[in-house]
């Protein structure tokens, strides 16, 4: 499994190395995959309220009332109908390919098992609802799908009289069939949006539109294939006369063919199953469960930036339960918590420029306290020399800094690089342990905890407490969002730095010697 | 403004994604059934006979039961198989036996089966078994058929109609 999950990730991360030359970080479909779920999910449901007004529920006239929005009103109902198609085809797309990405990157176990197991269910639905969707049709396809599911379900032990014989001929069919089929076609889309809340509801600030360049390229796409391909139907159904050669939609329906061959309850065994495995798969194994984050009430003033800030939902803010002054106070909800310790670079209190009191902040990572970062960073900065000194401060979760270590570089390493509070940077440079300091993590983007990235940029530009100080000279300050598989661009990153830095170094000797010149002269 | 190369890389993309979407949603086509031949289908749902003969319950028998359970007859649950046999122009395709459904099997018993033949006039023997005798068969019907390809015909069975009808 780890393996499969390496190789995954790898073959993950060099597509979207692709689509960010392509796309832009910002951009980046890979990066958007739950967001433009949700996005393709509410244009299947708009299309679908036009279609449904101009649906008629008869044997024969669900088929043609189809047929007129498709050609009689090809502009709006032809056009409707072909986003409702290819947008549940999209849906379907996005879905499967973020399943995947979330077990590649490992964003499935311990904590995180939430999101994924409320997920899989959504297979069920997404694909139950849309194969309903064909059945309302009429068409030889939906004929088809009428009777191989009819063989499906009477496959299972449950029904007494054959569910597919109803659709050997015309007498057993009537219009409540089809008022049936749209109220499965209503109902399961509204039961899927509920669970898509559901499945949202751990993640804090949860990507649900996507960047609107990205939205309007996307939707574009989709009107320039409903007008270049229009969603048509087949042959009208005819129970006399069995489908013989059928386009199906191979998104919605791989399993169909494999009933011709594969006996129902075996299907459905395989089926179940892989559902099983699927939502129990976070806990085969389980996650190593990391020492969540701790708050110590003395330094905690309330300020609820770690709340804000955190990417799970996992601190809430309480009435202040030790009688302090302060109105509220952090509660670490530790079933949420993943131990990223970005809380602890958002808390005011984790300045390493604390000397009179123990550096201990309001909230921390019991196995990475600030003061070992503070103690590490010192350690890192204690044999560089030159005018190039550079401290990397990087995440663990991307490639690993560690080989720069020499006589120019320090690394120093922590679970997310947000958890490094911007103070650290001033600490640095205005103690001179670094001529430079240079951020690495996850790529932009597509940061391990969400919003590590996101919050880190915010905070240097100022744009988010805590912010970097503006004493702070941007130019010794330099961010790599580098990933995975950026190494080289990584490497020459660092070292462009550090030419900057050299010659940073060699502009102020020369400033500094002008200066002593003219104070010379005019001595 | 979004950088141009972006913008460009988006429609070159896009165009590459509904491509797959416009093909995959219909393509490629998929034989369910050989256009050239028809079927028949023997599609029916029959309770056949008691496994066991009814037995009526004597005086004593019946005194010995609660009051509220007491009947004539006793009746045991479990239904016999039904076996049924097609055989078109002299030659079998169709010979099986269905055991009933429930856990008692004392429930009807369900028949789905489908049999692609050459279209074209045909002679067809349906013969089926409902009861506890061991050879023979209950009912027996012989009818020409002359189908079209992709044409289906359907062997349905209803006892209070007579025995097999066909659609």
């Amino acid at each position: 499994m780890l393996a499969l999950k390496k190789v995954l990730r790898t073959i993950f991360e060099h597509i979207e190395d692709w689509f960010d030359v392509v796309f832009g970080a910002k951009w980046n479909p890979l990066y958007q995959l739950g967001a433009l779920g949700w996005f393709y999910y509410w244009i299947v449901v708009v299309s679908g309220l036009y279609l449904y007004i101009f649906f008629d529920t008869g044997v024969t006239q669900a088929y043609t009332s189809l047929e007129y929005l498709t050609h009689e009103q090809w502009y709006a109902g032809g056009i409707m109908r072909s986003l409702h198609r290819y947008a549940s085809d999209a849906l379907v797309v996005m879905m499967m390919v973020h399943l995947l990405r979330e077990f590649a990157m490992d964003r499935f176990r311990s904590s995180r098992w939430f999101a994924w197991f409320t997920g899989v269910p959504m297979l069920w639905l997404v694909f139950t609802a849309g194969i309903s969707g064909y059945w309302m049709v009429w068409d030889q396809l939906a004929q088809y799908i009428a009777i191989t599911t009819g063989e499906l379900l009477d496959s299972l032990p449950l029904f007494g009289e054959s569910i597919a014989r109803n659709f050997l001929s015309d007498a057993k069919l009537s219009g409540r069939f089809f008022t049936l089929m749209v109220f499965i076609h209503i109902a399961l889309p509204l039961v899927l949006l509920f669970v898509m809340w559901i499945h949202i509801q751990r993640h804090a600030s949860p990507r649900v539109n996507p960047p609107k360049e990205l939205a309007i390229g996307t939707f574009s796409m989709l009107m320039v294939l409903s007008f270049v391909k229009p969603a048509l139907s087949q042959a009208p159904a005819d129970l006399a006369m069995i489908p013989a050669t059928i386009n199906i939609d191979w998104f919605y329906m791989p399993v169909y063919p494999v009933l011709n061959h594969v006996p129902g309850l075996t299907v459905w065994i395989v089926l179940i199953a892989a559902t099983a495995f699927l939502m129990l798969l976070p806990w085969m194994p389980p996650g190593k469960k990391i020492p969540v984050a701790v708050v110590n009430l003395d330094n905690c003033n309330g300020c609820s930036r770690c709340a804000a800030d955190c990417p799970f939902s996992a601190i809430t803010m309480e009435p202040r339960s030790d009688g302090s002054a302060y109105e509220k106070e952090a509660v670490v909800v530790a079933d949420n918590c993943t131990s990223c310790g970005i809380c602890v670079g958002s808390c005011p209190t984790a300045t390493p420029f604390r000397t009179k009191s123990e550096l201990s902040p309001g909230i921390e990572l019991p196995l990475d306290p600030i003061k070992a970062l503070r103690d590490n960073t010192i350690a890192a900065s204690e044999n560089l020399s030159g005018n190039d000194r550079v401290i990397v401060y990087g995440c663990q979760n991307s490639l690993d800094p560690k080989a720069l270590t020499d006589a120019n570089v320090g690394v120093v390493t922590m679970p997310c690089i947000a958890m490094l509070p911007p103070s650290f940077i001033d600490f640095v440079l205005s103690r001179k342990l670094a001529d430079g300091v240079f951020l690495t993590g996850c790529r932009d983007g597509d940061c391990t905890f969400r919003l590590g990235i996101k919050w880190t940029d915010a905070r240097i530009a100022g744009e988010r407490d805590p912010m970097l100080r503006k004493r702070v000279d941007q130019n010794r300050v330099v961010k790599y969002w580098a990933g995975l598989t950026r190494r080289k661009k990584f490497f020459s990153e660092i070292s462009g730095f550090r030419e900057r830095l050299n010659k940073l170094a060699l502009e102020k000797t020369e400033q500094s010697d002008v200066k002593e010149n003219s104070e010379n002269n005019n001595a | 403004m979004p950088e141009i190369r972006y913008i460009i890389g988006q429609i070159v993309a896009f165009t590459f994604f509904a491509v797959g979407i416009g093909y995959f949603s219909n393509s490629p086509s998929y034989t369910y059934h050989d256009p050239s031949l028809a079927l028949i289908m023997v599609s029916f749902s029959h309770g056949s006979e008691r496994k066991e003969k009814c037995r009526r319950f004597t005086p004593e028998e019946i005194a010995e039961l609660a009051p509220n359970m007491r009947r004539p007859m006793d009746c045991s649950r479990e239904r016999v198989p039904v076996f049924i046999e097609v055989t078109m122009d002299g030659v079998i395709l169709l010979s099986k036996s269905y055991t009933p459904t429930g856990l008692s099997k004392d429930g009807s018993t369900s028949i789905y089966e489908s049999i692609a033949i050459e279209p074209g006039k045909h002679d067809l023997v349906t013969k089926l078994r409902d009861s506890s005798r061991e050879d023979g068969f209950d009912y027996e019907t012989t009818v020409s058929i002359d189908l079209k390809p992709r044409e289906l015909f359907v062997i349905d069975f209803r006892k209070d109609l007579g025995g097999f009808y066909f659609k």
